[in-house]
């Protein structure tokens, strides 16, 4: 290379380094929405008259409509518009007054009709928002539309050989599609966003939110962008993330594998991806199966879905206090910290529970945080070793409430208030019962406890000679020796005090 | 063998009755179910090889029913009682074969019953069996059937209009004593008109869809296909009204609609519409309608002259409008669930191979048609413009019914025609449509009565159109027309 090509490259070269730098060193946002399909808790499907129940035998809980027949018609579920309705009500949303359901045309073996009957241009819910807590800050998501919808079956590849089974049980149960705006930022938001969303559908009672089951599923839009630039870049829409954890782990790889494309000079394809739970990685869905026109038109075998302002206004007076508002009272009521009246009130049965137990029990601020303290503690921990949820809970608030009188009473201790506690929950039995066959009423009897400190003392003189010496920090030994000896039962503050006056002597 | 006198002296076949005479004699005690039964299958056995009416004959759940009519003989209200119809095969009835004229239903027996065949049962009718029809009732003439061709009663050379075909050649030939059949365009009226019977489509809702195979969900409507306006006027009385199965079912309540019969007619507004009598079509039948207009105008009854300026458009928006619902309404006879199916090497293939080979040439066509005008960047201008057509047509009618009570158009622009005739030329056989499509885009409703014959012995049909749910003004008009002729009385000799 002579000297001026030489140096023609080489400033090329150094344009092209700083380019590069450049392109690696800039910052990147992701942008995320949602489309979240919430399965309703209705006991009957949206347009026949089947059950919903979960996990019957293939093709028993069908009939003509829902299967598809020649002829047959649906007629729209009162309870499923009631529920949709609800939902758009606690979201912020604007209630159509006049929606209209739409037909999704495609084939698949599990979509008995060729179609889905859905909503399309007029849904029944608009322009709402919830808001989510991520690292400390409010944050407001933008919900874009909730429609109502039909769920489609199942196919069974297993067991079938060359073939395919189906199952139709699933093909008609109430949906709802909750759309969000492209607000989310992080695949931290979009997790708590989904948790609030089923936080808000629990509390509503139209959605049980379980992911793993199915009954709550989540899709996402997620397109990167230079930070300041205004513009999206493309998006990917992932499907198949069937759990909370795997909402994080999808976006956050998903995010992070764009944002690397665009670094190494690539661009992102407008594309379905499915998350590959197994391999932890995203991959595009088959052209072939992605390219679907669906061709929506108006459902002409169901007239327009009309709602009334009267409806719409006793639905409203019908919700229950929802999530943040009832933390808010928490913290303003029992005067709870900001950790415990989340922990509360992310799930409604968990702060039913807890006020029914407060209610019964506390009559000032440290009294409701200590309910807590044995809620959030002992209970949530038992429930946990056993996986169970607090509508499972062997015990009542009330029995919680009684054994936290007895511990005040002087009883019990409160080290024997957990032994009691864990008793009360395996057996079901209340404190005083167990107090009782167990004997474990706390002995504050001055003349028996100071038995029990003169025989300690006199059987371990040399630890007596060295607490005297000066090694204070024995008292606990003591203490632990005397307790073991009542079996927990000494009143600790009386042990202590005779314990300080007889070595001190 | 009973046969009736007449005053006349001469006798009368059962057969050849109408559900009026058949009432009156079997609560007379004259005769009984089972006589009315074996008439029919009787006159079945003797004309059903030449007209192929039927798809299935049910002779022995006919002799089921007939049996347990005859216990039921002196309910009052039972007015169908022990009367044998014939119910288009695109009806679904349950426990017996309901094909829509299609092989790729060719084993289909529904496990459920149509709303209107059910309040038949309930009144005690007599299934005869399941009457031919085009494939999915898209046709005029039923040589779109899946099966076979029905003959015209009247020229065993040509067609007996279509889609309801067979309900209409049954009836015509006295193979039943009425029948139902289905008109998304014109399915009732043209072949009724062709057949020289009478066939009544209803307001759209006034008539529960439940059960009616679907072809144009928004369009379809059940009815009557009759030998007099009397025995339409009963059997709509017992099919009629709101069904909880049907959402798009009207919630009103309908009056007994015999009650109009007989009344006079003298002072009602008979509206002309000048779009409906065009060049080109039939002298015949041109001249038969307009003697029809003078005979109501000799009966006190007005001839307004009346424009509904967007009949043009009809046809156009009719087949963007009706295919599209359809190409939908056909999706789900995929070979997964019932029905015919072709396996194949996967999915894809099983989908085609049923599909290619379970459907006929106008059906595909059809749901060609139909998907295109619904595709992303097609569906503006074809289906949203074919809507807004719609509102405007209907419009015209609601703007004519405020000047006129009825309104009188020829049902069809010829009389039957030569079976093969028409069937390479898709489009002539989609004008044969041209009066009755408006009228289901509208969604009133409408009758065909005879009103004549040609020089070569063809029924001439006159179609006289209502506004919404206001059946009872055809009826009266079309009562009084009939009972100052004798068309109806006319017989093909077979």
């Amino acid at each position: 290379m002579k000297g001026r090509d030489f140096w023609k490259w080489k400033s090329l070269k150094i344009k092209l380094e700083v380019k590069l730098r450049d392109r690696i060193s800039i910052k990147y946002e992701a942008i995320i929405g949602l489309e979240v399909h919430a399965q309703m808790l209705t006991e009957t499907k949206i347009f026949c008259g089947c059950s919903t129940k979960f996990g019957s035998e293939p093709n028993t809980q069908t009939c003509p409509v829902c299967i598809g027949m020649p002829g047959v018609l649906p007629v729209l579920n009162k309870k499923a518009l009631e529920y949709a309705i609800k939902t758009g009500l606690a979201m912020n949303c604007t209630i159509s007054k006049f929606s209209r359901f739409a037909r999704k045309n495609y084939f698949y073996p599990d979509l008995p009709k060729g179609y889905q009957i859905s909503q399309y241009e007029l849904p029944i819910c608009e322009h709402g928002n919830i808001e989510i807590v991520v690292n400390g800050n409010i944050r407001k998501i933008g919900i874009t539309r909730i429609h109502m919808e039909e769920d489609a079956g199942k196919n069974i590849h297993e067991g079938a050989g060359n073939y395919s089974f189906v199952d139709l049980n699933r093909a008609g149960v109430p949906l709802m599609e909750i759309v969000s705006e492209p607000d989310i930022r992080s695949a931290r938001e979009a997790v708590e966003y989904m948790k609030k969303m089923r936080t808000i559908l629990r509390y509503l009672g139209v959605c049980d939110g379980n992911m793993e089951q199915g009954s709550l599923r989540c899709d996402a839009n997620v397109s990167v962008r230079p930070v300041g630039q205004k513009e999206f870049g493309v998006k990917t829409e992932l499907k198949n993330i069937n759990s909370f954890r795997f909402v994080e782990k999808a976006l956050d790889y998903e995010i992070k594998r764009q944002i690397k494309v665009i670094k190494e000079g690539g661009k992102i394809l407008q594309e379905t991806r499915l998350w590959d739970s197994t391999q932890g990685i995203t991959e595009p869905m088959r052209g072939k199966e992605e390219a679907h026109d669906y061709r929506y038109f108006p459902e002409p075998d169901l007239v327009p879905v009309v709602v009334d302002q009267k409806w719409i206004d006793e639905i409203n007076a019908s919700l229950p206090e929802l999530p943040d508002i009832k933390r808010e009272r928490f913290v303003s009521v029992y005067g709870l910290p900001e950790n415990d009246a989340d922990f509360f009130t992310s799930d409604k049965p968990i702060a039913d529970w807890y006020e029914e137990a407060t209610a019964s029990y506390a009559l000032s601020v440290s009294g409701h945080k200590v309910v807590s303290n044995w809620v959030k503690g002992e209970l949530t921990r038992l429930l946990n070793e056993e996986n169970r949820s607090i509508e499972e809970c062997p015990l009542k608030p009330l029995q919680l409430a009684d054994m936290l009188t007895l511990i005040d009473k002087g009883t019990i201790s409160g080290k024997i208030a957990k032994t009691v506690f864990e008793e009360m929950y395996k057996t079901g039995k209340d404190a005083e019962v167990i107090i009782k066959e167990k004997g474990l009423v706390q002995i504050t009897d001055e003349g028996e406890i100071e038995k029990a400190v003169d025989e300690i003392i006199a059987k371990y003189p040399k630890e007596v000679e060295r607490f005297k010496a000066g090694e204070e920090k024995l008292i606990g030994f003591f203490i632990g020796q005397i307790m073991k000896a009542t079996k927990g039962k000494a009143n600790p503050q009386i042990v202590n005090e005779l314990l300080k006056k007889k070595l001190s002597t | 063998m009973t046969k009736i006198f007449t005053n006349q002296g001469g006798f009368l076949e059962l057969y050849s009755l109408t559900i009026s005479d058949i009432r009156e004699l079997l609560k007379r005690k004259e005769i009984s179910v089972i006589d009315v039964v074996n008439a029919v299958y009787r006159r079945i056995d003797a004309v059903e090889d030449r007209i192929k009416a039927f798809i299935t004959i049910t002779k022995e759940k006919s002799l089921e029913m007939a049996e347990s009519a005859q216990k039921n003989i002196n309910n009052d209200n039972a007015y169908l009682c022990g009367v044998p119809l014939a119910i288009k095969d695109n009806i679904c009835t349950k426990g017996i074969l309901t094909t829509c004229g299609s092989k790729i239903l060719y084993n289909f027996i529904p496990p459920y019953e149509s709303t209107v065949t059910s309040r038949l049962t309930e009144n005690g009718y007599v299934l005869i069996g399941k009457t031919n029809l085009d494939e999915f009732a898209m046709g005029s003439s039923t040589e779109n059937s899946g099966f076979h061709t029905t003959k015209n009663p009247w020229d065993l050379e040509r067609i007996p209009g279509g889609s309801s075909g067979g309900s209409a050649a049954a009836v015509a030939a006295d193979e039943c004593i009425a029948a139902l059949g289905s008109d998304t365009g014109g399915s009732i009226r043209q072949p009724a008109a062709l057949s020289g019977v009478v066939g009544f489509k209803t307001t759209y809702g006034r008539v529960s869809r439940y059960g009616l195979i679907a072809f144009a969900s928004s369009l379809d409507q059940i009815g009557p296909i009759t030998k007099n306006v009397r025995d339409s006027a009963i059997l709509l009385n017992v099919i009629s009204g709101h069904d909880e199965l049907d959402s798009t079912s009207a919630p009103l309540t309908v009056s007994d609609y015999t009650r109009v019969l007989g009344q006079d007619i003298k002072g009602m507004k008979i509206g002309v519409p000048g779009e409906y009598f065009i060049e080109g079509m039939d002298k015949e039948v041109e001249k038969a309608v307009r003697d029809a207009l003078k005979k109501l105008e000799s009966l006190g009854a007005i001839p307004v002259e009346i424009s509904l300026p967007h009949t043009g458009y009809a046809v156009a928006t009719y087949y963007v409008l009706a295919t599209s619902e359809a190409s939908s309404n056909l999706a789900r006879y995929d070979g997964v669930r019932y029905g015919l199916r072709i396996e194949g090497k996967d999915l894809m293939e099983m989908y085609m191979n049923t599909r290619s080979q379970g459907f006929g040439a106008e059906v595909k066509r059809r749901i060609m048609i139909g998907t295109y005008a619904l595709s992303s960047g097609y569906y503006e201008a074809y289906y949203r413009k074919a809507q807004q057509v719609r509102t405007l047509i209907k419009k015209d009618f609601e703007d004519a019914f405020k000047e006129v009570d009825v309104i009188l158009t020829p049902t069809s622009p010829t009389a039957t025609f030569k079976i093969g005739e028409k069937t390479a030329e898709p489009l002539q056989m989609y004008i044969s449509d041209i009066f009755t499509i408006s009228v289901n885009l509208a969604g009133v409703p409408a009758i065909s009565i005879p009103c004549g014959f040609t020089s070569n012995n063809l029924p001439i049909g006159l179609q006289l159109i209502g506004s919404h749910f206001d059946e009872e003004s055809i009826l009266k008009v079309a009562y009084a027309y009939e009972q100052s002729t004798e068309w109806h009385k006319r017989k093909p000799i077979l």
